[in-house]
């Protein structure tokens, strides 16, 4: 293990390591931008260079393994000079137009310029080097050729992760530029990342470009719930709204990246057809109410009906769209009522998939289900042909849209049969028509809780924005519905239905819910 | 030196003929090389030589082939450098189109010494005819076998590829090279790791140049010794000399290593047309630092040109004479390397266009230009050398650095006047600039 010395401190680190990655480990930034941890060694935008004693020029850091009595200095001024030659060099022909520019504020150019430059431009406006600008290149991506720092990161991406070189560096000298292979359309399931990974405003979220300047947002670390790859994310977002998703490190699940589809899918949690407050059937209709009433009302119709029927006369569905605290809730709500417990973990057919990160379970918490013992696909089935065969009294469906999910009609004609529907969701589903009380729930980006991802990893996710209206989260809900029927005290938190979970549930004992870290923790046996 | 070697095809008309080479002893130093040493010898003999790259860099040949991994279980490559780009140099294409046996044997000698059974010749894309006699030049050694399969029945094995570049000169250098007989953009590689174990396809590969290659087969025909006799001992050897510009005898010359630059302008150039004055000569291609008129007594060896301030690079000598403007020279230079720089490294991409629309301003600016544009020079310069991957970025910014240096009061006067002194001269041709 060489023990090297930066900027007068003692450093050890493991061999093989670069000095920029020591650098990091010990605190101290050595600027760069084609380096990536993500992507191989490019070393073309010398900015990372540094000062080596006993080496004559100064070597950059994301090339250079580390070596015992290495001495290294990041604020030398040598090291310092070269740092401002880079940036004036990167900025001679840059065009300076970060007031139009959407990548202000999370721009490399501009930080490392007030880090390390601060210099006045010695080339007038009129002599730089003019490119194309605002060039839609995919769905998702646009580029602007002038800001570009020909860093070769994007290229890199898509040359080594995605292996579809759509992108590639044309012509020579300052007159280089990014640009589409001809005929082709940045348009992989991954071309986002590029955006996420270009230090500047050559790469731009068509999605996300002019919606929001990035320093009013906030950020909430959290997991895609777009399939059950579980990829880490975090959340913008501002006064309630969610402006984007973008992949948050982690090694063990999705590197740094994440698809298009899970990083768009953040649309889905905001749409038009979210469930604002707690309604109950009325004579004709649905009538809004009060948390209070329609869960004294669920909990009444459900008490009622569970103890004037058989064991199993109400039954439970739960979808794998549920977090883990909600499913374990739901249990103990099934346990109180001796009720019949089927879970559903249901994808479209056909839909897209790849050996990389996008699973075909389009669902976030399928492994969370199965290891809490709600895993058999046929139970869903045997509780609708119960309902149809009118032996439900009554039936609870928690995120599950179940006419979509299984034949339509036949569902229909089920939920005809069962004298009480009690409907909890996110969003409106045809399922509510059916429903006497119907509870609006938060969507992950709005309560805290975890899902166990496809490989068996438990990862929390953090409230990002409030929910709509009178929609709340789901172990709260779950947790007083529970404790009006008696089956015990409702958690104070997420952490503490989580944490009775793993006090429960053998596959999550070794857990606790504050010990899950921001990159998650695998179950038992995963 | 009496007796040419390099350039025998000078004194042997059709040399570039099999029958032709062969009738004047051709193929006998790759005859005594495969059948009386082994590699270890050959490498032995090549060192003890103290031949060195005529590349540009200079770097020993036999320490270069010494890198090599002992034991490999990859193939091993010969890449020969025959992308002879730089400005004012035109030696290599001679041997190539007039001698190509002569680097064939070269090749297939080199080769046995590094064990390598597959070399690629990167022929400069404009040198058409040399890549067709190059061709040719193949095709009769493997018809007489001395390659191909079991070469002069020795047993060693050996095919020799022409690759043609499309017009690049950073694929001369030599990691760009590489990266172009991939099929790829011609970008230096970042070193470490060296070609000699991460090179070709991530194998281990040797890249010489033309002129080095074919110094080996009179190397091995004449010994180590007599080699190193010629010139000084630590950079000796026959040498081609390319004298261009404003002298009466231009041409490529063989010499002896650390023949005086004078003597090479004056005798065997002929000097300055009209009598003329010397104004300045640039040693050893557009990319090293020019020479005053006072700064000419130097030996053209490696090290004493390197001691007298510049290098000898590739030996490019090109003479100016007092009627040359050094702003507009240094401007021809710069817009060069502004056309060649790859655009892979920060300050060379942006420095190289950089500098050259400063000097364009200076010579053509029509008083737009500033005194403090001279200083400017030199700082772009300084921040341009030793800050990138390749040394194209120190080609571009050397020679700028010693015009302004060994010239500041013509600089000044232009940037004084608003205009260029020296007699008009029409802009050079725009097809290839940028600016």
């Amino acid at each position: 293990m060489p023990t090297l010395e930066i900027d007068g401190g003692k450093v050890d680190v493991a061999d093989g390591l670069t000095v920029l990655q020591a650098a990091e480990r010990a605190g101290i930034e050595i600027p760069h931008y084609c380096w990536h941890p993500g992507l191989t060694i490019a070393g073309n935008c010398r900015m990372c260079l540094v000062e080596i004693e006993k080496i004559p020029k100064l070597q950059i850091a994301c090339n250079t393994r580390v070596a015992d009595g290495m001495v290294v200095h990041t604020t030398s001024e040598k090291t310092k000079a070269a740092q401002r030659a880079v940036l004036e060099f990167l900025l001679i022909n840059h065009p300076i137009d970060c007031p139009v520019c959407d990548q202000a504020g999370e721009c490399k150019l501009q930080e490392y310029y007030m880090d390390y430059d601060r210099q006045r431009s010695r080339v007038p406006l009129p002599a730089k080097v003019r490119k194309k600008k605002a060039i839609p290149i995919g769905p998702l991506v646009m580029l602007d050729q002038e800001r570009c720092i020909l860093c070769a990161r994007c290229t890199r991406f898509l040359d080594e992760v995605t292996h579809t070189s759509e992108l590639a560096i044309y012509e020579r000298g300052d007159h280089c530029e990014i640009e589409l292979a001809p005929g082709r359309v940045l348009d992989n399931p991954y071309s986002g990342n590029v955006v996420d990974i270009c230090p500047v405003g050559a790469l731009t979220s068509r999605d996300f470009r002019f919606r929001a300047r990035v320093w009013y947002l906030e950020r909430a670390e959290s997991v895609c719930g777009a399939c059950a790859n579980g990829c880490n994310i975090e959340i913008y977002h501002r006064e309630d709204r969610i402006f984007r998703f973008q992949p948050r490190q982690n090694l063990a699940v999705n590197q740094y990246w994440m698809c298009d589809n899970g990083r768009l899918s953040y649309r889905d949690l905001q749409g038009e057809g979210r469930l604002m407050q707690p309604v109950v059937r009325g004579e004709d209709e649905f009538v809004g109410s009060t948390w209070a009433s329609a869960i004294g009302q669920a909990a009444g119709r459900l008490a009622d009906l569970a103890r004037d029927g058989d064991p199993g006369a109400v039954g439970i569905v739960v979808s794998a769209q549920a977090p883990n605290e909600e499913v374990f809730l739901l249990r103990r709500l099934g346990a109180t009522l001796d009720a019949r417990m089927a879970g559903i973990s249901w994808s479209p057919p056909g839909a897209f998939h790849d050996d990389f990160l996008v699973k075909a379970d389009k669902n976030p918490n399928t492994s969370g289900l199965r290891l809490q013992g709600l895993g058999d696909a046929g139970a869903v089935d045997d509780l609708i042909r119960a309902a149809a065969a009118g032996e439900l009294r009554a039936l609870v469906l928690h995120r599950t849209d179940l006419t979509a999910w299984r034949d339509a009609a036949v569902v229909q004609a089920a939920l005809e049969r069962v004298p009480c529907l009690v409907v909890i969701d996110t969003d409106r589903r045809e399922v509510a028509a059916y429903a006497d009380v119907v509870l609006p729930l938060a969507t992950y980006a709005e309560c805290d809780g975890t899902f166990t991802n496809h490989a068996g990893r438990v990862q929390r996710f953090h409230t990002a924005v409030a929910p709509p209206a009178e929609a709340r989260p789901g172990w709260a809900v779950l947790g007083e519905l529970v404790a009006r029927l008696g089956g015990g005290e409702p958690p104070a938190s997420a952490a503490a239905a989580f944490d009775a979970l793993a006090a429960e549930c053998e596959a999550f004992r070794d857990l606790r819910y504050d010990a899950l870290g921001a990159e998650g923790q695998p179950v038992a046996g995963a | 030196m009496a007796e040419r070697l390099l350039l025998r095809c000078r004194d042997i008309p059709d040399l570039r003929r099999l029958d032709v080479y062969v009738a004047h002893g051709g193929y006998e130093a790759t005859r005594k090389a495969l059948t009386t040493c082994s590699p270890e010898q050959l490498i032995g003999i090549v060192k003890t030589s103290n031949l060195r790259g005529r590349g540009g860099a200079g770097f020993p040949t036999g320490l270069k082939w010494s890198f090599l991994p002992k034991q490999t279980a990859k193939p091993v490559y010969l890449a020969v450098n025959a992308d002879e780009s730089e400005p004012g140099t035109f030696k290599d294409r001679l041997i190539i189109e007039q001698d190509p046996h002569q680097l064939l044997e070269g090749i297939i000698i080199s080769a046995y010494a590094i064990r390598c059974h597959t070399a690629y010749i990167y022929i400069r894309g404009e040198f058409a005819l040399g890549a067709e006699r190059f061709e040719a030049a193949i095709a009769e050694a493997r018809q007489a076998g001395f390659l191909g399969k079991n070469v002069l029945g020795t047993g060693f094995d050996l095919d020799v590829w022409v690759h043609r570049g499309a017009g690049a000169y950073i694929c001369g250098e030599e990691t760009g090279l590489i990266e172009s007989l991939e099929g790829k953009r011609g970008y230096p590689r970042i070193k470490p790791p060296f070609p000699a174990t991460h090179g070709l396809f991530g194998c281990p590969t040797i890249v010489n140049n033309v002129e080095t290659l074919a110094c080996v087969p009179h190397i091995v025909l004449r010994g180590a010794d007599w080699f190193r006799a010629i010139g000084p001992e630590k950079s000796p050897g026959p040498k081609l000399f390319c004298v261009s510009g404003h002298v009466v005898r231009p041409g490529t010359y063989e010499l002896p290593m650390g023949t005086p630059l004078r003597e090479i302008i004056y005798d065997h150039a002929g000097g300055i047309p009209g009598d003329r004055k010397l104004k300045g000569v640039i040693p050893g291609g557009a990319s090293m630092p020019v020479f005053t008129a006072d700064e000419i007594d130097v030996p053209m060896d490696m090290d004493s040109v390197q001691k007298a301030g510049s290098f000898l690079g590739s030996a490019g000598i090109m003479v100016m004479d007092e009627t040359v403007c050094m702003v507009w020279t240094a401007l021809v230079i710069a817009r060069f390397f502004h056309h060649e720089s790859c655009g892979q490294c920060t300050p060379c991409r942006e420095g190289t266009g950089w500098l050259e629309k400063v000097l364009r301003r200076l010579e053509y600016g029509e008083g737009t230009a500033t005194a403090a544009d001279v200083d400017l020079l030199l700082n772009i310069a300084g921040n341009m050398m030793g800050t990138t991957i390749c040394a194209l970025s120190d080609a571009a910014a050397m020679p700028a650095r010693a015009f302004v240096t060994k010239y500041r009061a013509e600089f000044e006067e232009h940037a004084a006047l608003g205009r260029c002194p020296f007699r008009p001269i029409a802009e050079p041709s725009r097809r290839h600039a940028h600016a």
